[in-house]
């Protein structure tokens, strides 16, 4: 399990070592929804994509 | 098997088929979309080459489209198939598949102007559905009870600054009894349905409408699989609504379904079932 800071306040968020890119979480603090992705290979969080009209089936 | 699963966000649905094929001795190659680099000009990428198939599960259809017909060009076996997903992602093109093959639909009538849509209402009689025929989830679907409304609808649409919506997709509204009907069509079978109940005319889980396990009606199989026939075949998820007279009609065909409310009132291993006959198929 390791720590990634939450990009809207800083705080950190629990992302399990498994987790996928692309997984979702919400931050315990402040609420934000995050998306989990890797950067250079480095577990990184921002903030999650809006639904978009072509979503969904 | 090796098995891909592309996809761009990660739902219950894709967290289910993952762990139904680990389960079942199988290896999984997670393929996030968003950062995929699609060079069309070459073979697959090094750790892409073997996969056996590849389940397309990305939310949003344009990606769901562009990832399937990129990884059929490197000569992966996809399912759905880019086709298949195209044609069913259209519901003008779907209606017309599924009638060219008998299967009962509402009737329908494709307009092209403000004047053309209240002839087709007129002709297929009050109350009319005006569907995108693109769109998902229920999303800017309206009813129209009479010609004043349908013009307020019209007028909406041929304001928006997407172009289909220009195309008049209406179809005849069946007055269905408070539920309408999601039936899963695996490779030729029916495995499982769920009644979608909603006191709103949409009955989309996805607005709210409530789950609940469906018989498996003799009709009901047979419908589903000649709807899942007439687009192609795979793994679909078919829409039907039951008129006052008792008759089935099939609304829509998904290709990239969503089943987590399924899973949830029936307890069925839809996931597992996915897997184990899709990997039947592939060895064929």
């Amino acid at each position: 399990m390791a720590s990634v800071s939450c990009p809207v306040c800083e705080a950190g968020v629990e992302v399990p070592d498994d987790a996928l890119e692309g997984e979702l979480f919400e931050c315990s603090s402040c609420g934000a929804h995050l998306e989990f992705y890797l950067e250079a290979g480095k577990p990184r969080l921002k903030l999650a994509e809006e639904v978009s009209e072509d979503w969904g089936e | 098997m090796r098995i891909g699963v592309t996809y761009d966000l990660v739902r219950e649905e894709e967290r289910l088929l993952v762990e139904a094929a680990k389960r079942l001795g199988h290896e999984v190659k997670p393929i996030f979309v968003p950062k995929m680099l699609a060079r069309i000009d070459g073979d697959a990428p090094e750790n892409l080459r073997g996969l056996d198939f590849v389940l397309e599960r990305c939310v949003s259809f344009y990606r769901a489209l562009a990832s399937s017909a990129v990884l059929e060009g490197w000569g992966l076996r996809v399912v759905n198939p880019h086709q298949v997903i195209r044609d069913c992602g259209d519901k003008l093109v779907t209606t017309i598949r599924l009638r060219s093959r008998g299967v009962p639909v509402p009737r329908t009538v494709v307009a092209f102007t403000r004047e053309g849509a209240v002839e087709a209402a007129r002709e297929l009689g009050y109350p009319v559905v005006v569907k995108p025929i693109y769109g998902s989830w229920g999303r800017l679907m309206a009813r129209a009870l009479s010609e004043d409304d349908l013009l307020d609808v019209i007028d909406f649409r041929e304001s928006m600054p997407v172009s289909h919506f220009k195309v008049h997709y209406l179809q005849e509204f069946v007055n269905k009894p408070g539920r309408d009907i999601r039936s899963f069509y695996v490779w030729g079978e029916v495995p499982v349905a769920i009644y979608r109940y909603s006191n709103r005319w949409k009955t989309n889980t996805a607005l709210g409408g409530r789950a609940e396990p469906a018989e498996l009606t003799e009709e009901l199989v047979e419908t589903t699989i000649r709807a899942g026939d007439a687009v192609g075949g795979g793994v679909l998820g078919v829409d039907l609504v039951e008129s006052p007279e008792g008759n089935l009609y099939v609304i829509e065909v998904n290709a990239v379904i969503e089943f987590r409310n399924t899973v949830r009132v029936t307890g069925y291993d839809l996931a597992g079932h996915i897997v184990e006959r899709t990997v039947q198929e592939m060895r064929r």
